[in-house]
């Protein structure tokens, strides 16, 4: 059975409409990353979870349980803020145990717990301390561990890192896996990083302004993105996205007649369709002879990354980039050819920017 | 301001002393007249340095007056009416800022147009309500004809009392309606972070703990400054403990008995028995602003970010 399902769910602040209806089913136990650039909704759906923002249609199940009524303190769910939220008149020890005093539990009871909790996080030497007297990953603990003490059904994470520094970042990243890992605890983690995603996730789902683009593994998140949005979105450098057709030859025709042989075609892929070829600069090799299926290109400038050197080429019009692993030196406006991995390839219908898979 | 030439610190300084002389220079007179004889402060020019006779006067002062009980009742309403204010204020400020209904705005801005409508404006609707706090009531059911229909059924005739005069309800609940404090309480709680209301949500508290746990707390700094402001204020009030109480000997304060201690007509000029009475009299809310200074830096030093 699912711990969360969401059905159809909208969303609108005043006549706005801001999500535009999501159908997901988590299963227990699953750690679901929600990913998508800033203001596509990620906070508001997370907050229609948790129950801190009514939900304007559709149907929001925990468990099996309808909650689109349901108070947030009765859903089962604790959630980790973005800047912390903790209470700054109370020690390290009462804001973990806040939500256990409101709930009655004897004050030795409580101690034990928070005691307990403060451990696993590594908190123990900090107890009596102030959130004023705590670095930022300290603060992000003791939200962690108010969270956990509650034994929830359901983590729900807004942000959480997002003002830690870079290296407290990939830190915390690891402590959440191993919480997660140790507990089991259903998570829902929100975040625009698409490295904090896919190192976190079990699946992900990826938003755009208010839709769910694709819902999957990391891994197929970025072998067959779903549309033109994640293809652009998930990996680092971005996808080369080349606009154009095929044409009767089965040659892909882009920018100023730039043309490409390509794979067979088939009905989605007839001549004349307006599409999107994609293809990772990770697929992009660089050979110095004119091949068949090999376009020919002028390099415009090397990007260094240390390990490996990007090469920005332009290719009729077309802006391309390929890695490059051979430590070379290419000065600009030097011919070169590129050529492309065949199965590596990613089609994507230029009006919806939907995926068009070559045997479907 | 961060040039520090000689000549800007001389100017600052001499700024600092002027100041400072035209504060304190009243509270030393007052200071040097009730140490004074009657026959030292009968001089002319009068001499600038204390004398001897502090004691007598103030002793002279506190019988003459009858501070003892006057004191006594002076802090009871200063007390009452800064707890009555900051009660009212804190949450009055809680509905407007936390709650979301139709009537929010409405409700703060009839609260914040009554600052224009200071007791000595309102004085006599005050006292007529005062003297019968049910009569409101009475004239509602009188205009819509109830008295009539009730005394018709039943035989008895409606006639709502509830007299204020002459009692410390009286002279404390007229004035604990706030709107500065409102718009104080407001301010602070708008600063307050939305994920701490929604991590309260979450942790399980409903509105009231999450007024009691978090937000006071959190705001004891301002109501400190608050109460203080507020307990001046109210031992200062003169016109309304004089109208409201014609039994001065039960509960007079001691504000309305400075007059009691100005030599009278044609009696003797003893200026000093008086100096030293304004001196009791202003002492308590000195000491307040003293003790609750020390607080406010306290409360700025320890502040979390
Ligand atoms: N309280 C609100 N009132 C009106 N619009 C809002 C409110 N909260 C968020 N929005 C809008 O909803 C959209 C999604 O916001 P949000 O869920 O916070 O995005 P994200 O977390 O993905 O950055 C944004 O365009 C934002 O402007
Ligand atoms: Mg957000």
């Amino acid at each position: 059975m699912a711990a969360i399902t969401l059905k159809s769910v909208k969303k609108n602040y005043g006549k706005t409409p801001v999500i535009h209806g999501v159908n997901v089913e988590i299963e227990a136990g699953e750690f679901i990353v929600i990913l998508g650039p800033s203001g596509c909704g990620k906070s508001t759906l997370l907050r229609m979870i948790a129950g801190l923002e009514e939900v304007t249609a559709g149907e929001i199940h925990i468990g099996d349980r309808l909650v689109n009524q349901v108070e947030p303190r009765d859903r089962g769910c604790a959630m980790v803020f973005q800047n912390y939220a903790l209470y700054p008149h109370m020690t390290v020890a009462q804001n973990i145990g806040y939500s256990l005093k409101v709930a009655g539990v004897p004050r030795a009871q409580r101690d034990e717990r928070v005691r307990a909790v403060a451990k696993s996080v590594g908190l123990e030497d900090y107890l009596d301390r102030r959130p004023g007297q705590l670095s930022g990953g300290q603060r992000q603990r003791v939200a962690m561990a108010r969270a956990m003490v509650r034994e929830p059904k359901v983590f729900l994470f807004d942000e959480p890192f997002s003002n830690l520094d870079a290296k407290l970042r990939v830190a915390m990243r690891a402590e959440v896996r191993r919480l997660h890992r140790d507990l089991g605890v259903t998570s829902v983690f929100v975040t625009h990083d698409q490295t904090e995603a896919m190192t976190l996730a079990d699946r992900l789902i990826i938003m755009n302004a208010g839709r769910v683009e694709q819902i999957g593994k990391p891994s197929e998140v970025y072998n067959r993105p779903a549309s033109r949005f994640v293809a652009d979105f998930i990996g680092s450098p971005a996808m080369n996205l080349i606009e154009g057709m095929f044409d009767e030859q089965g040659h892909f025709v882009y920018g100023r007649g730039g043309r490409l042989a390509a794979e067979p075609l088939n009905g989605q892929r007839r001549p004349g369709r307006k599409l999107v070829l994609g293809v990772r600069p990770e697929a992009v090799r660089r050979t110095n002879e004119q091949k068949p299926g090999a376009i020919p290109a002028l390099v415009e400038y090397i990007e260094e990354l240390g390990a490996a050197r990007l090469i920005h080429a332009d290719a009729s019009g077309t802006r391309i980039v390929a890695v490059e692993t051979e430590n070379v030196d290419i000065p600009s406006g030097a011919p070169v050819h590129l050529e492309f991995n065949d199965d590596a390839l990613h089609v994507f219908s230029a009006e919806d920017g939907r995926r068009i898979d070559a045997h479907a | 301001m961060i040039e520090r030439s000689p000549l800007f610190n001389a100017i600052s300084y001499a700024m600092m002393v002027i100041g400072f002389l035209i504060v304190v220079t009243p509270f030393w007179v007052v200071l040097v007249a009730a140490s004074q004889s009657l026959s030292e402060i009968a001089r002319v020019p009068m001499s600038l340095w204390p004398s001897a006779h502090l004691w007598e006067n103030i002793e002279a002062a506190w019988n003459r007056a009858d501070l003892g009980p006057k004191l006594l009742n002076s802090l009871i309403v200063a007390l009452g009416v800064t707890f009555g204010k900051i009660t009212i204020a804190a949450l009055s400020a809680f509905s407007i800022v936390f709650f979301n209904y139709r009537a929010r705005m409405v409700c703060f801005w009839m609260i914040f147009v009554t600052l224009m409508l200071p007791l000595e404006v309102r004085i006599v609707p005050t006292y007529s309500i005062a003297a019968n706090a049910l009569s409101p009531f009475q004239t509602l059911l009188d205009t819509l004809g109830l008295t009539g229909l009730i005394s018709a059924l039943t035989g008895v005739e409606v006639s709502l009392n509830w007299n204020l005069l002459n009692s410390y309800t009286g002279l404390i609940l007229p004035l604990v309606a706030t709107a500065t404090g409102t718009f104080l309480y407001r301010q602070f709680f708008m600063t307050v972070p939305d994920e701490l209301v929604e991590a309260s949500k979450m942790d399980g508290s409903g509105p009231m703990r999450f007024f009691f746990d978090v937000l006071i707390p959190l705001s004891r700094t301002n109501m400190l400054a608050l109460a203080t402001i507020m307990f001046v204020s109210s031992w200062n009030q003169y016109l309304w403990p004089l109208l409201v109480t014609t039994d001065r000997e039960n509960y007079g304060t001691v504000v309305m008995q400075l007059k009691a201690l100005i030599p009278a007509q044609n009696g003797t000029p003893d200026w000093n028995v008086t100096m030293a009475g304004a001196l009791i009299i202003m002492l308590p809310p000195l000491v307040i602003v003293a003790l609750a200074q020390r607080w406010f830096v306290r409360g700025l030093i320890s502040r979390d970010k």
